[in-house]
């Protein structure tokens, strides 16, 4: 079953039906800095910091194994380890958030 | 009029049309960007640049402009030189009408692109605009279409720059689209289509300018931008640097440069891990092989599980092409394919040779990169390698599977030369997925089922994941050291320089765009 909606576009109403794709977006979020996720799915093979841990930009956080190889994820910024969301041993999906910073 | 007269009504009538109105370049100096003139000033070599133009006018006469006096009607235009090259260039300047578009102003770019055009020179485009002018009404997208039609006929027939120093946004940014290398500038540029005012008015959804088409997201998520600078000052050093890499037009090779050779503390066995499994950063790679160590990587950014850019190997100018296993393990997908099939479809038209460099899984899986046309976008790569007729040399460094060993330049895909580290895995798959498919039926049905799989898993890897089997079926011409790299390529590369191949006659092939 699908819905009309109207949208105005220069000052002209259009009558239309939104695509699945359309009506399931996700609104706009700017990525938090102090969120790091997955960007690929994986396994978790080891961490190399711990909550309260200062961290240099490009300093290793974590190893995560995915598509054959295992994947240094490193520090963008330097910052503060406020919480660490995974494990060794975790499969991730994309997008799962591993750390977070202060 | 007296002849002293003229050359003073000429001398003042060049002051009023070259001196920036004193608000709108406070305003522009405020928002810390150049006058466009000074822009010219700053990319071009000391005294080279000669203006055309100056004194065109436009000639609308409705809405009260026919009162408007616009000096060089918002665009500054001419020719110079950049390190010796010669550039056909145009600023568009936002303190005229906001560089507002019009049709005087649009026919002096496409005069100054049909210069470059017949001249052979490279064209760089300073776009800084606040998009069409409204009360030129249909004669200013006219002015658009002129200038898109001229990107695409000069599109493989000269290098196009564009530089992005302010808004560009709706039809506009699709002049920079067209070309070959967009340039921004962290807090000054901006591109969309649709600003964040039409998207709220017609969508509901609330995004500031930057969010939605800043330099930083242009560079990174999009990939519309090819390079990404913090100031203007060092988006110009860019711009100089590029042009020493790239040839005048498609009928001549870059410039040669003295052959320097890579600084010797970069050596190649220390780069890459032993276990197949560690990740490493392949620029260490391309920059061991390249004269001087130089490497000007493009859309850094972005997609960077391939890197691609610009490199000298004895002298001359060759594009570099590599899987980047610090990065998604160095997988194709969407945005890689897309990436590196626009860079070797620029390099095959400038007769820049290609040298591949491979260590990749293979493709990407999942449901949103298929979802996203994997396939359609994946064939790009495998097009662009198969046209290019340019010297093409590929070194398989590690990982080289399935589909991802054939869209890397392999021998199939038409490679002249194809070189494999000792390290080198050529194969279908990884022994592991590759064992487990071959054998099912064994393992299932074994006493220990895990370890006669790790048994054939071991097997797998020895007869397969190596480059000799590749090498006895002649896909590989040649395993080599890692420090013998530099100088197979040389000799590769020497040998190739008068390469010719035929092809089929056609008006133009259909790629998967």
């Amino acid at each position: 079953m699908t819905t009309r909606h109207t949208i105005t576009l220069n000052d002209a109403v259009y009558e239309t039906t939104f695509t699945k794709k359309f009506a399931h977006r996700k609104p706009f979020v700017p990525k938090d800095p102090r969120r790091l996720t997955a960007v690929i799915p994986g396994l978790i093979l080891d961490l190399l910091v711990k909550p309260g841990d200062r961290v240099r930009a490009g300093q290793g956080l974590l190893i995560l194994e995915a598509m054959k190889m295992q994947n240094h994820i490193s520090a963008h910024d330097e910052g503060t380890i406020k919480a660490i969301h995974v494990a060794p041993g975790d499969t991730v999906t994309k997008g799962q958030l591993l750390v977070e910073f202060e | 009029m007296s002849l002293p007269k003229k050359m003073k009504e000429h001398a003042v009538k060049h002051a009023e049309a070259t001196e920036p109105h004193p608000e709108s370049a406070r305003k522009q100096a405020a928002q810390g960007k150049l006058q466009a003139r000074e822009r010219i000033t700053a990319i071009l070599d000391a005294a080279s640049f000669h203006e055309y133009d100056l004194f065109v006018e436009h000639k609308c006469s409705d809405f009260g402009m026919e009162k408007k006096q616009l000096p060089g009607d918002g665009v500054i235009t001419g020719t110079g030189t950049i390190l010796g090259h010669p550039v056909a260039i145009f600023a568009q300047d936002f303190t005229v009408a906001g560089g507002s578009l019009g049709l005087a102003h649009a026919r002096k770019i496409t005069k100054i692109m049909d210069h470059a055009i017949k001249l052979g020179i490279p064209l760089i485009g300073i776009n800084d605009s606040g998009g069409a002018r409204i009360q030129e009404g249909v004669n200013s997208l006219a002015g658009y279409g002129e200038i898109f039609y001229r990107n695409t006929l000069a599109s493989g027939v000269i290098p196009q720059i564009s530089i992005i120093l302010g808004p560009c946004a709706g039809g506009a940014v699709y002049s920079p689209a067209l070309t070959d290398f967009v340039f921004v500038v962290d807090k000054i540029s901006k591109m969309f289509i649709t600003g964040p005012e039409v998207i709220k008015t017609v969508l509901g959804e609330e995004i500031s300018m930057e969010d939605l088409g800043g330099a930083r997201v242009q560079a990174e998520l999009s990939g519309n931008a090819h390079f990404y600078a913090q100031s203007e000052a060092e988006c110009f050093e860019q711009v100089k640097r590029l042009v020493t890499y790239i040839p005048w037009n498609n009928r001549k090779k870059a410039d040669a440069f003295s052959p320097i050779p890579p600084r010797t503390q970069l050596s190649l066995e220390q780069i890459i891990p032993a276990e197949s499994n560690k990740p490493y950063d392949v620029r260490d790679v391309l920059r061991a092989v390249a004269d001087g160590s130089d490497f000007m990587e493009v859309q850094a950014l972005w997609a960077a599980n391939i890197v691609v850019g610009f490199a000298r190997m004895n002298g001359r100018t060759v594009g570099m092409v590599a899987n980047q296993p610090m990065v998604l393990a160095g997988v194709l997908d969407v945005d890689s394919s897309d990436k590196a099939g626009r860079f070797i479809r620029f390099c095959d038209a400038f007769n820049i040779p290609l040298v591949t460099f491979v260590d990749l899984p293979g493709y990407l899986p999942g449901v949103d990169q298929e979802h996203a046309g994997v396939i359609r976008h994946g064939a790009k790569l495998l097009y662009a390698y198969s046209e290019a007729s340019v010297p093409k040399i590929t070194v398989i460094l590690r990982k080289a599977y399935g589909g991802g060993y054939i869209a890397m330049c392999s021998r199939h895909l038409g490679a002249d030369f194809v070189f494999a580290w000792p390290c080198a895995e050529i194969a279908v798959m990884g022994p592991e997925g590759a064992a487990n498919i071959i054998f099912k039926g064994e393992i299932a049905a074994a006493a220990d089922p895990e370890a006669f799989r790790k048994e054939k898993v071991k097997e797998y890897t020895e007869k397969f994941a190596s480059p000799y089997v590749a090498a006895a079926n002649g896909h590989v011409d040649a395993v080599i050291a890692p420090h013998q790299t530099r100088d197979f390529l040389l000799h590769a590369l020497a040998i190739s320089e008068h390469k010719t191949e035929q092809r089929p006659d056609r008006k133009h092939g259909v790629p998967p765009f």
